[in-house]
């Protein structure tokens, strides 16, 4: 397995990912699936700047991710799958067989109820995370490697102000 | 830090609470820490960080940032919010030197100041023992 993490972060590019998994995982490349990102040469260039020169960058549409991950899977060196919220991670374990899915930062909404620190649901992201384990997909909250992984029951049962 | 004599000239922002505490040593050193408004993305979306970001340079007027990662989310929201502001200046990986530097030049224009701060910054770290 070169994908070392598949992650759902809203902030997608940031210290978490390229540091905090980036340097204790030698990670070689990133793929950013984002369907705003994968139109914007702006934002890419943005992302690129961000991340370390010997750390590829890749980014395609959630269409576009479900064709291209099996090209990553055989890639030798170690990756990261990103998306930046729930419902694209979800198409990706029906359709891209993802099978591991760590929840690395999903923050405040007016919809949303804390669970963790750095993670807040609403009602549908809850309902989306939980048909991805009926798919099959093992799912974890674990913002830094660190820290331990956190169950998807769990995660949904917690109630953050009781942690 | 709330001296009403000295104008807000740039933000310090970065992770946790970096900004908090690096303004709290440029205070200390200086007395001039209300140059610099501190900024802090904990706990917010990506969008909400520029969001956030883009109110408080709009509030303040400022056209230079300050952050402490290259990679980190409050150097992309400021890139994001900076972009369509002319003559800006953001500075990835301050430090401390940096920002004694930054907060004692207020007689030019605060972007100039912010490019030597940058130059002063990087001079001012060195090594000592180990092997060559």
């Amino acid at each position: 397995v070169t994908l070392v993490i598949n992650r759902i972060d809203d902030r997608l590019i940031h210290g978490q990912v390229v540091v905090g998994w980036g340097q204790p995982f030698d990670i070689a490349f990133i793929v950013l699936v984002n369907d705003e990102v994968a139109q914007s040469d702006w934002e890419q260039e943005l992302y690129r700047m961000g991340t370390p020169p010997e750390m590829d960058l890749y980014f395609h549409s959630v269409a576009d991710a479900v064709v291209a991950l099996p090209k990553y899977r055989e890639d030798k060196r170690n990756g990261i799958l990103l998306t930046g919220d729930v419902a694209s991670m979800h198409r990706l374990v029906k359709e891209a067989g993802v099978r591991e899915v760590n929840i690395g930062g999903i923050h405040h909404r007016p919809d949303r109820r804390q669970r963790l620190r750095y993670v807040f649901l609403s009602p549908v992201e809850e309902d989306v995370l939980r048909d991805m384990e009926r798919e099959g997909a093992n799912v974890t909250a674990r913002d830094v490697p660190s820290a331990n992984a956190v169950d998807l029951k769990d995660v949904l049962s917690a109630e953050e102000a009781a942690r | 830090m709330s001296d009403e004599r000295i104008a807000v000239r740039a933000i310090i922002a970065g992770h946790g609470d970096f900004a908090q505490g690096i303004l709290s040593a440029v205070e200390l050193i200086t007395g001039r820490g209300a140059a610099l408004v501190p900024f802090s993305a904990k706990g917010l979306s990506g969008v909400d960080i520029e969001g956030l970001m883009r109110e408080v340079v709009t509030k303040h007027d400022v056209r230079v940032v300050f952050t402490d990662l290259q990679a980190g989310s409050c150097t992309m929201a400021a890139r994001k919010v900076l972009r369509t502001i002319p003559d800006h200046v953001l500075i990835a990986g301050a430090n401390l030197p940096m920002l004694i530097d930054f907060v004692f030049a207020d007689q030019v224009p605060a972007v100039d100041a912010a490019r030597h701060a940058f130059e002063r910054g990087r001079a001012a770290m060195s090594v000592l023992g180990g092997k060559p």
